[in-house]
């Protein structure tokens, strides 16, 4: 028993040196292949298996590296699972950089139960929760998507622009929700507005009179519903247009989408709301290579993906290698200026320039500019909803 | 007197009308639910799945109709779709009743073996309506929205308030009191209805009297699969049909249930319109109101509300639990849960 033991011992330590010596690198791409976004996931992965490819076929990457992927299910909600399909991918797959996780909820856990622990880099291309700027990473967390307290402050400077004074809000009863209804209300406070009222709404109810009454009560030139267009919002603002409440809707990015249109069309004209966004070169470039990779560049996050994917893979050829302790500290520098701007599909032009000794300045699909501890500036798309369709009124 | 008509109609527009539209779907499924419990004698927690049935049939329907062409005008299609929905639910719970229930009855089962026998029922029904509709919200409501409409209400009658009364909620009432009278006159006036009561207080007299037992359970079911129908199909009307609400909504019919009397049916109209009453009311924020009712100096700055909206569900739980306290029949007196 003893000697099987001893052999399995050796074979798997055997596996792993042989992976670490051969000239390809594993990176992991953890998202919620089952669970509430199940539907987004993949084409997240096939944006940053776009980037993965890319730089593979180039032949660039330290001496001509090749690049492969190794998907893992993190169900956005289940923690447990979460760490335990990353912990997988370290320890027996021995990947080199983790592409996720995907929920704020999940991505919190893998970071502090595997990603720190273990020494592992990781990006997450969707975790917006205002909580994860704080986290204990060192320096291995980075995300290319913006924290929710930048939206706060985009959504409250597009009120106050539009000269509405005093907001009632509702968010979804999750970190999502109280985080952004958090934010929003310190921004908007601070730009001189008022918030008459917040209260939480919990999804998957069918009536939410009860709610709507008490946000009436308190009053207020518009209702800022911080909620799923796919779970509880849609409900509240029903219940408010039928009672008379409200007219004017402030949403968030978990508001828009095209079931707004179907359910509402012309009843909401006139709201505003913000989504994650940039009208750079980038954002052109990648949905034509999703296009063409016959991935849908339109769904949220794919170029939020292919960005974090990208970002690990140029900072292991400005490090010259592929450990995450070695590489955790050029992500910044190849995420910000100064030096050459690399768009999505010139991952190879980046390589090349990185392995002469010089300096780029990633900006890829979503315009990446690292702030703080590691997290996308982030740029929105204000929206307003002008007969019946949700419309682009500009970039911030 | 201007203030306390605006008062008036703020209090009708947000908290009388709602609640009384959501009261009459609580006595509805209420109302199946006790039946079942008097008759059967075990608590049928599969009731939210057979409303979800009943109205994923109706919905079926209806955009059968609605694709056809046909249309009741002001009113929703669904109203013609109704029938088909009853007579897919009757077949449900029938077959449901034949392939399970039957069993354990003839093995005279304890109640509380067939309480966890009709919750692995929910979970086949649960499962059934989502591999049939999905998951996601289906919107079936067509016809006129509004008896009365906010904006028209203030134009109409030039006060600062608006009411709405939306036509799912007129209809919703009409419908609960006639499905009510109906089922009264049933129970009290008909030979199956007395034989129905006869079962339902003794069951061995009623036997021994030669009532047919199996003719009366078949009748219940039927019934049942029609109230089921009209409350799930009213309560998707009014607001949407997604079945995982339809699941969510067993909690409040059983507080109703209880609440009024287990196996009593007018207690349980009574309990619907208490818990529905009780969840709107308590959670309400006055300022409105009394902004309007109260004189200038003594109007409130802050909302007055008694509980956060988190807490409407614990509300209706906590009248349960008062209730059980001191009366463990049910406020009408029905049977000892």
């Amino acid at each position: 028993m003893k000697k099987l033991l001893m052999a399995t011992a050796t074979a798997a330590l055997g596996v792993g040196a042989t992976a670490a010596s051969a000239e390809d690198v594993t990176l992991g791409i953890i998202l919620g292949f089952t669970g509430p976004i199940e539907s987004l996931t993949p084409h997240m992965a096939g944006g940053a298996e776009l980037a993965i490819g890319e730089v593979s076929e180039s032949g660039k990457l330290l001496d001509g590296m090749t690049v492969t992927q190794e998907r893992a299910d993190s169900t956005c909600i289940d923690a447990g699972a979460a760490s335990a399909a990353a912990e997988r991918l370290i320890t027996s797959v021995g990947i080199k950089g983790i592409m996720g996780a995907d929920c704020s909820g999940v991505t919190g856990a893998v970071l502090a139960n595997v990603a720190v622990p273990n020494g592992m880099v990781m990006i997450s291309p969707s975790a917006t929760s205002p909580a994860l700027s704080d986290a204990a990473d060192e320096g291995l967390f980075f995300r290319t998507a913006p924290s929710d307290a930048r939206q706060g402050e985009v959504l409250a400077n597009v009120l106050v622009d539009r000269g509405i004074g005093s907001v009632a809000v509702t968010y979804t009863n999750n970190d999502y929700g109280k985080g952004l209804a958090d934010s929003f209300s310190a921004a908007f406070k601070a730009a001189g507005g008022e918030v008459t009222t917040t209260a939480a709404h919990e999804d998957g109810k069918a009536d939410y009179s009860a709610e709507v009454g008490a946000l009436a009560a308190a009053g207020g030139d518009a209702l800022v519903v911080a909620g799923y267009v796919d779970q509880g919002g849609p409900g509240v603002i029903r219940a408010a247009l039928d009672a008379g409440a409200f007219d004017m809707f402030v949403l968030p990015d978990g508001m828009i989408g095209s079931a707004l249109e179907d359910t509402f069309g012309a009843e909401i004209d006139g709201s505003v709301g913000t989504v994650p966004g940039t009208e750079s070169e980038g954002a052109d470039r990648m949905l034509e290579m999703a296009t063409a990779a016959g991935i849908d560049g339109t769904s949220p996050y794919v170029g939020e993906s292919y960005d974090a994917a990208a970002l690990i893979l140029l900072a292991m050829q400005a490090a010259g290698s592929v450990e995450p302790g070695d590489y955790k500290g050029k992500i910044m520098e190849v995420a910000n200026a100064p030096g050459e701007r690399i768009f999505p599909g010139e991952l190879a032009k980046g390589l090349e320039i990185l392995a002469g000794g010089g300096d780029i300045d990633y900006v890829g699909a979503t315009d990446v500019e690292l702030i703080g501890g590691g997290e996308s500036a982030g740029s929105y798309r204000e929206i307003v909803i002008e007969g019946g369709k949700l419309t682009t009124a500009g970039y911030r | 007197m201007m203030d306390l008509l605006h008062a008036f109609v703020a209090l009708s527009n947000f908290v009388l009308v709602p609640a009384i539209a959501y009261g009459s779907q609580l006595a509805l499924g209420a109302l199946g639910v006790t039946l079942i419990y008097g008759i059967l004698r075990f608590s049928n927690f599969a009731h939210g799945d057979t409303m979800a049935f009943g109205t994923m049939v109706t919905v079926l329907a209806t955009w059968g109709l609605q694709a056809m062409g046909v249309s009741l005008g002001p009113l929703p299609t669904a109203l013609l779709a109704l029938p088909v929905g009853i007579l897919g639910c009757m077949a449900l719970v029938l077959v449901t009743d034949r392939a399970v229930y039957r069993f354990y009855r003839a093995q005279k089962a304890k109640p509380v073996i067939l309480v966890i026998v009709s919750i692995g029922v929910m979970f086949i029904m649960n499962g059934l309506v989502r591999f049939i509709i999905g998951p996601g919200d289906q919107r079936f409501a067509d016809g006129e929205r509004f008896i009365v409409s906010a904006p028209g209400f203030k134009e109409m009658t030039g006060l600062d308030e608006g009411l709405a009364i939306r036509t799912t909620q007129g209809i919703t009432v009409i419908t609960a009191v006639i499905v009510v009278a109906v089922l009264f006159w049933f129970l009290n006036r008909t030979r199956s209805g007395k034989s129905m009561r006869a079962y339902s207080d003794n069951e061995d007299l009623a036997l021994l009297s030669g009532i047919n037992p199996d003719r009366v359970v078949m009748i219940t079911w039927l019934i049942v699969a029609v109230l089921a129908t009209v409350a799930g199909v009213l309560y998707g009307l009014d607001k949407s049909f997604k079945p995982f609400t339809y699941f969510q909504l067993l909690l409040p019919v059983f507080a109703s249930a209880i609440v009024g009397g287990l196996g009593n049916p007018l207690g349980a109209i009574a309990g619907g319109f208490i818990i529905a009453f009780s969840e709107v009311t308590i959670t309400y924020a006055w300022k409105k109101v009394l902004g309007h009712a109260l004189p200038e100096s003594l109007a409130p700055d802050g909302l007055v509300q008694l509980l956060s909206t988190d807490y409407k569900f614990a509300v209706s739980f906590v009248i349960l639990l008062i209730v059980l306290l001191f009366r463990p029949t049910g406020l009408f007196r029905g049977k000892a849960v």
